[in-house]
This record gives structure tokens, sequence and C-alpha cells, in this order.
């Protein structure tokens, strides 16, 4: 068994298409407030868990770090994140990225999705714009992206 | 995941995404993308290598200087060599009444405890199965390789979700048994190929695709390579 291997049988998935690339010019990193927004289906214990075609969000609380993995796949190591969730998650590092005032800040709030979806409409049409509302309403300025 | 980056920047959020694939992030192309290529479900790359992962934080938030979409190669490579194996004592023989794969997982039962107390259930069982039903879901997988058919041996859930259960509390455990942090994929290579549940969750795996259940009832109880 390998990484390769896996990453091989991604090779043919077909590829959500835009028309355009969307582009927003960031503020400057050391006035933003960053979140994190992660495919790997993470939540807290007392949250809903994902379904396997489950293309909603959870949103990952800052101050609680008692995150779950649960992804449905089982084509990925979880023993990074088991042993460390800045593996994943890296809320620790922006943390300390804020109190170098290299990032103006870090949201309180975050947001998890499922990966590894092949119908992926719902998370354009729907939430998609949702999670991009909530982290707007709350001031965020820069999403960082992680998958597993 | 790029997905979700085209989608934030039209609603005026700016992205970095990281990614672990690189025909993914490169035909999905988001509008800033850092390839790293780094074993699946490490996109920071080293556990408990704040340095190493600030370093890829630093190069991810470069690209926000850019004036126009790009995409970029990290300058690092971590290898998944294929072969390195968890190395752990295992428990010796308790019940020699119970199939081997119980009398192990209950013998792992103080180690996953440990690792819980360190680390807390991140990745552990209780998604379908709860800690205390362990056994109880290998002994269903057990009836499974054995003859049953999967619908009939009392498997506690889905059973790529209760699969999934096991490993993790193998894995789990395996954290507290190991003298190291486990390179990516050693404690599923050590799971499946070197523990008596992880056989008896591919025996009954291949069971179930010889009686030619659904491909996704049995196929998602393994990685897809096996």
């Amino acid at each position: 068994m390998a990484d390769s291997d896996i990453k091989a049988m991604t090779a043919n998935l077909d590829a959500v298409e835009f028309d355009e690339t969307a582009f927003t010019e960031p503020v400057p990193l050391s006035e933003a407030k960053v979140a994190i927004v992660t495919s790997a289906s993470l939540h807290h214990p007392d949250d809903e868990d994902f379904s396997p075609t489950d293309t909603g969000y959870r949103v990952l609380q800052s101050e609680t770090r008692d995150y779950v993995m649960g992804h449905w796949s089982p084509n990925f190591d979880a023993t990074g994140f088991a042993l460390d969730i800045n593996t994943v998650f890296p809320i620790d590092r922006l943390d300390e990225l804020a109190a170098q005032g290299v990032i103006g800040s870090v949201a309180d709030e975050h947001l998890a999705y499922a990966g590894n979806q092949f119908e992926l409409s719902a998370i354009k049409m729907d939430s998609g714009p949702a999670g991009a509302k909530f982290l707007k309403e709350q001031g965020v300025d820069i999403v960082l992206l992680t998958p597993v | 995941m790029s997905t979700l980056a085209h989608i934030f920047e039209a609603e005026g959020i700016a992205t970095v995404a990281l990614g672990s694939i690189k025909n993914q992030i490169e035909s999905t192309a988001p509008p800033r993308g850092l390839w790293c290529d780094f074993p699946l479900g490490r996109p920071l790359g080293v556990p408990g290598d704040p340095e190493f992962q600030h370093r890829v934080l630093a190069t991810a938030f470069e690209m926000l200087q850019s004036p126009e979409p790009i995409f970029a190669e990290y300058d690092v490579i971590i290898p998944d060599d294929e072969s390195e194996v968890l190395a752990c004592p295992m428990p010796p023989r308790h019940d020699p009444d119970a199939h081997p794969a119980v009398d192990e997982a209950n013998g792992l039962r103080p180690a996953y405890e440990r690792a819980i107390a360190k680390y807390g259930n991140r990745v552990g069982a209780g998604r379908a199965v709860q800690v205390d039903d362990i056994t109880t879901a290998i002994e269903a997988f057990v009836r499974v390789a054995e003859g049953t058919s999967w619908k009939e041996a009392g498997i506690p859930g889905i059973p790529s979700r209760v699969s999934q259960d096991i490993r993790g509390y193998y894995e789990t455990a395996a954290l507290a048994l190991s003298d190291h942090a486990p390179s990516a994929w050693a404690g599923t290579r050590w799971f499946l190929d070197h523990t008596e549940a992880g056989k008896v969750v591919m025996a009954a795996r291949q069971a179930m695709a010889d009686a030619g259940e659904n491909n996704p009832i049995w196929f998602y109880m393994a990685p897809g390579d096996r």
C-alpha cells in the first residue's frame, strides 16, 4: 500500500469547471482576519456527524479544540491529525502568527466540509455561498483551505 | 476544496488552497493553489513540528501578494517510503477461548485509553461503534469472514464506518505503544497487515466481495488500493 497509489486513483476524476476564476484582492495580511476552512469533515464531539454524501458544513470554534475527524474516506492517513491537530487544522500556528503580528487576527469560528464528494452542485449553489456568508458576517478577510 | 475557493473568492474572500494531489489542484485551479507533495491526511506536512508547519503557511500566505491567480509547488517533498510499518509491542494472548482478534483488541485497551488521555479522541472509536463495543464489531466481521451474510452478522453500523472505527481504535492505541511519531500510513499498514483485527476486516471485506455484494458496501472498509 502506498500514498502514490491512493493519489493515482484520483487521476481521472472529473474536475469542477468554472467559467472564470474569481479573484479577490486581499487586505494586507497583517490586517486580515484569517479563518481555516477544511474538507476534513472535522466537527466537535457533540455536533452532528457527517453523512457519506453530506454537503453541509460544521462550525469549528477556535476556543474549543476538541475536534473529531468525521471523514468517511479510508484513503488518507489519520495518525498525523491524531498526534497534532495542526497537521490538518493549523489553528495553533495561526494564533502564533497573530501574536507575532504576521496576520491581523484569527477568526473565532471556522468551517469544515466533507471532502470526497462527487456531486458538488449543492455545495456550489447552497452550502458554499452560505459558508462564505457566515465567514463574511464575522469579518473574515482570508481563508486558508486545507484538505486531507 | 478548490470548489470552495472559487465560491469564496466570488463572495469577496481571498483564499489560499493547499493541495496534496497535483493533478487535482491543477485541474480544479483554485485562484491561489499550493501543491504540497505530502502524504494524504497531512496537508501541513509534519505533526508536532511547528517550524515545518510555519514554513508551509508562510509560503501559502506569500501567494496572497500575487496580483493574479497563481499555482505553486512547495519545495519540500515528504515521500511515503511505502514500506515503513509501525513497530510496537503487542499484548500477549490472555484469553485462549476468545478469537485472537478479540483477545488482541481487549489487550490494547489500556494503550488506547492512554492515547486518548494524552491526545483526545480525534480519530478513535465512537463514530459508529463505541469503544466498549469494538470487540462486538470485530466478532461480527469474524462471522462475515466465516461466511455469514453481512446483513445477518450483527455488524453494528455501516460496514465501512465500523471498520473505520476499528482501525481508528488500533491506530490510536498504537500512538501510546510506539516510541516515535509514525510516518504517514505506517499505522494503517500495521493495522491491516500485522494485527489480527486487520486481518479479520480484510477477510470480511474479501468475503463480501466474493459474495457479490455491492461494491460500496465493502470497498470502503479499507484504503482503495487494497
